[in-house]
């Protein structure tokens, strides 16, 4: 059985799409960097929100 | 080929970026960012420039696209992506309002939303009102245009800050009237064929010896912002002095420029257009530079006022 020689396109499809599949590779590293960087400084990742959470509540004001 | 249609490589996206522009764009949203008083982190700071290089490419895609038909035109820009049919015009609109809206929302996630709002302004600007207003229909073009060009400083800064100040304003000012003389000093020796892809350069419109001109007086203009900047917080001794000696060549380039006609010029090739044009990438580079040389200099205690 015999393959018949590969066409030049696939050779250039391949070179696009490794080229587009290392920069989405590069994008998650980069969002998941940021984000451990925002996180281990401890900016607000939780909102006050319409289920009473007490770690994220605003502060009581003490009479 | 065997009559297979061309399919476009990586490289030919790539190239829809403008890459030699993105390279500016990157050095002076960088030093925008590193003058700030105020640290990124280093992540912070890399997705900073990152995207607004992005976002920059973006603008450069949606310009080819609109532009496609000025671009077959002219010997200089006749071999990019679109005009040479390597790219599909429609591909460069969906590759650069892609990238607009991806490099926008990034931007504002990894530093602030003024920042943010000021990289889609940019797009905006460079895309609608350049591209498809003003390139083609006032000989000030360039001068208008150049606003594109300014802001990445501006939102380097902002990146950092979180906010605008003199400083900030006062680098967006440096570029945006160092790009008239720049471009119009390119544009005696280049000759470019403007006139048939129906732009209205202001040598076509108003003639050469207008344009030495208009090169003279936007120098005059230019350089109480440039010595300007290096008062600020910005500058310091050592800046000005760069600064001085910058705008003062500069100047004397300039006339030099507005002294000579075209037979001159003809004469000896545009050597004196020629040696500005340079001088004039040289003189934003420094610049820059000298900005930076003052926050390295700082844990010395040599930088800065």
């Amino acid at each position: 059985m015999t393959f018949r020689p590969e066409h030049e396109i696939y050779k250039r499809r391949f070179g696009r799409n490794l080229g587009l599949g290392l920069t989405l590779a590069a994008f998650v590293a980069l969002v998941f960097a940021l984000t451990v960087v925002k996180v281990t400084r401890g900016d607000p990742m939780k909102a006050y929100d319409h289920v009473i959470d007490p770690q994220a509540a605003p502060a009581e004001v003490s009479e | 080929m065997t009559g297979t249609p061309y399919e476009a490589g990586f490289g030919d996206y790539v190239q829809l970026l403008k890459p030699r522009v993105m390279s500016l764009v990157v050095f002076t949203a960088l030093v925008g960012l590193l003058v700030a008083p105020v640290g990124l982190h280093p992540v912070e700071g890399f997705a900073a420039i990152l995207f607004i290089a992005i976002g920059a490419g973006a603008s450069g895609a949606l310009n080819m696209w609109w532009d496609a038909d000025i671009d077959q035109v002219m010997t200089r820009t006749k071999r990019r992506p679109v005009p040479s049919g390597r790219v599909q015009a429609g591909e460069a609109l969906g590759v650069g309002l892609a990238l607009s809206g991806i490099s926008v929302i990034m931007l504002g996630l990894a530093t602030n939303l003024l920042a943010a709002g000021l990289l889609a302004f940019t797009i905006f600007f460079y895309a609608v009102i350049y591209s498809m207003w003003l390139k083609r229909s006032t000989p000030q073009n360039i001068v208008i245009g150049g606003a594109a060009g300014a802001f990445p400083p501006m939102i380097g800064w902002v990146c950092a800050t979180g906010s605008l100040s003199v400083e900030a304003f006062l680098m967006f000012a440096l570029i945006f009237m160092w790009t008239p003389p720049h471009f119009w000093a390119l544009a005696l020796f280049m000759k470019e064929d403007y006139h048939a892809a129906g732009v209205p350069m202001l040598t076509v419109t108003h003639g050469r010896k207008s344009t030495r001109t208009h090169i003279l007086v936007y120098t005059l203009l230019l350089m109480p912002v440039g010595i300007g900047s290096a008062l600020t917080g910005i500058g310091g001794p050592f800046s000005l002095a760069v600064a001085l000696a910058l705008n003062l060549w500069f100047l004397v380039g300039a006339i030099r420029i507005w002294r000579r006609d075209e037979g001159q010029a003809e004469a000896d090739n545009y050597a004196t257009e020629k040696s500005v044009f340079k001088f004039s990438i040289l003189y934003l580079f420094m610049h820059f530079a000298a900005f930076l040389a003052e926050v390295a200099l700082k844990p010395f205690g040599l930088g800065g006022w």
